[in-house]
């Protein structure tokens, strides 16, 4: 069981199009992706309740890490946590990662069955690349 | 505090929301992302409806499915901080209307990690908390959070959208704060 990565966004077109971006990244192998993004109505914005059940749904025993946008997309991860069962909320990382450099680093590492401090680790590392290309 | 009583606040705020709406939105276009107005105006509309649907039997179980549905409805940053400010009100609300809100307002603290003076919510919501503290009327509390916002027309903003913007979010009222202000107004024309 592979630690499960979520993707919270303003904007469901753009956390699609980031999760296939980094599936890109996965041909042949399976993850656990969910997103949680937009407004029931289609809107953009960002819903805890949807958070929380996206978390859920992603972690299969090993935890998960999260990727978000910007603003309110970080405060309904932090609040989608009080509504956790105490065992998932324990094994949940929330990465400040930047959310595309961010994610594709994590599908890849944690399709490979890293562990969730690994997973993290190389999402936070996600604008090594880019910097060293600009430098 | 009882839940009419609860309901009736809630209620009047909906209502200054709708009627303000254009006017949070007007101020979060000229410094955010243009949704404050809307997004409230729908996060309390699902609230009543919630509330309408299956009416909580005691205070505490009000505030929490008012917290609850706010911070899955408004979408924007004012959902987890509004929905905070309500679930933590309902662990203290036994104590009454003062130590309930200042439970509230130490959510929205640790939520938005924001501090007084950069331009947010909290320039509303900490000088009425202050006044309800120090024994004043929820009358005078809401004129302490109306000074707040007016207060923060000449600041740069810290936090959230507006922060991108530095210098130039000076000159106007910070839409949270204003909403806030309605907040506390709806409290003192419901609450004893």
């Amino acid at each position: 069981m592979s630690v499960g990565i979520v993707v919270v966004s303003h904007s469901r077109a753009l956390a699609d199009a980031a999760v296939e971006l980094a599936r890109q990244m996965l041909p042949g192998r399976e993850l656990a992706v969910e997103v949680a993004a937009g407004t029931e109505d289609g809107g953009l914005g960002t819903d805890a309740m949807a958070v929380s059940a996206a978390i859920e749904a992603a972690d299969g025993g090993e935890g998960t890490v999260v990727l978000m946008d910007l603003g309110s997309a970080v405060l309904s991860a932090e609040t989608a946590l009080e509504f956790l069962p105490d065992d998932v909320r324990e094994r949940t990382t929330l990465s400040a990662a930047p959310l595309v450099e961010g994610l594709v680093g994590a599908v890849v590492v944690a399709a490979g069955g890293a562990s969730r401090e690994q997973v993290a680790a190389e999402a936070a590392r996600g604008l090594a690349p880019k910097e060293a290309q600009l430098r | 505090m009882n839940p009419e009583e609860l309901t009736a606040w809630l209620r009047r705020f909906a209502e200054l929301v709708h009627e303000h709406r254009d006017e949070l939105t007007a101020l979060d276009s000229a410094i955010g992302d243009a949704d404050h107005g809307a997004n409230l105006d729908r996060g309390m509309t699902a609230v009543l409806a919630a509330l309408q649907e299956a009416p909580p039997a005691d205070a505490a179980a009000l505030l929490k499915k008012t917290g609850a549905t706010l911070v899955s409805k408004v979408g924007g940053a004012s959902g987890p901080l509004y929905g905070t400010l309500f679930l933590r009100m309902a662990g203290a609300v036994d104590g009454g209307f003062a130590p309930a809100l200042r439970a509230g307002f130490d959510g929205v603290l640790a939520r938005g990690k924001a501090e007084p003076g950069d331009k947010t919510m909290v320039d509303a919501l900490g000088p009425a908390c202050d006044v309800l503290d120090a024994g004043g009327s929820v009358a005078e509390a809401a004129q302490a959070a109306a000074d707040g916002r007016d207060a923060t027309v000449p600041l740069v903003a810290r936090k959230g959208r507006a922060s991108y913007l530095g210098e130039r979010s000076a000159g106007h009222a910070d839409p949270g704060a204003t909403s806030t202000a309605l907040l506390l107004r709806a409290a003192a024309e419901t609450l004893r």
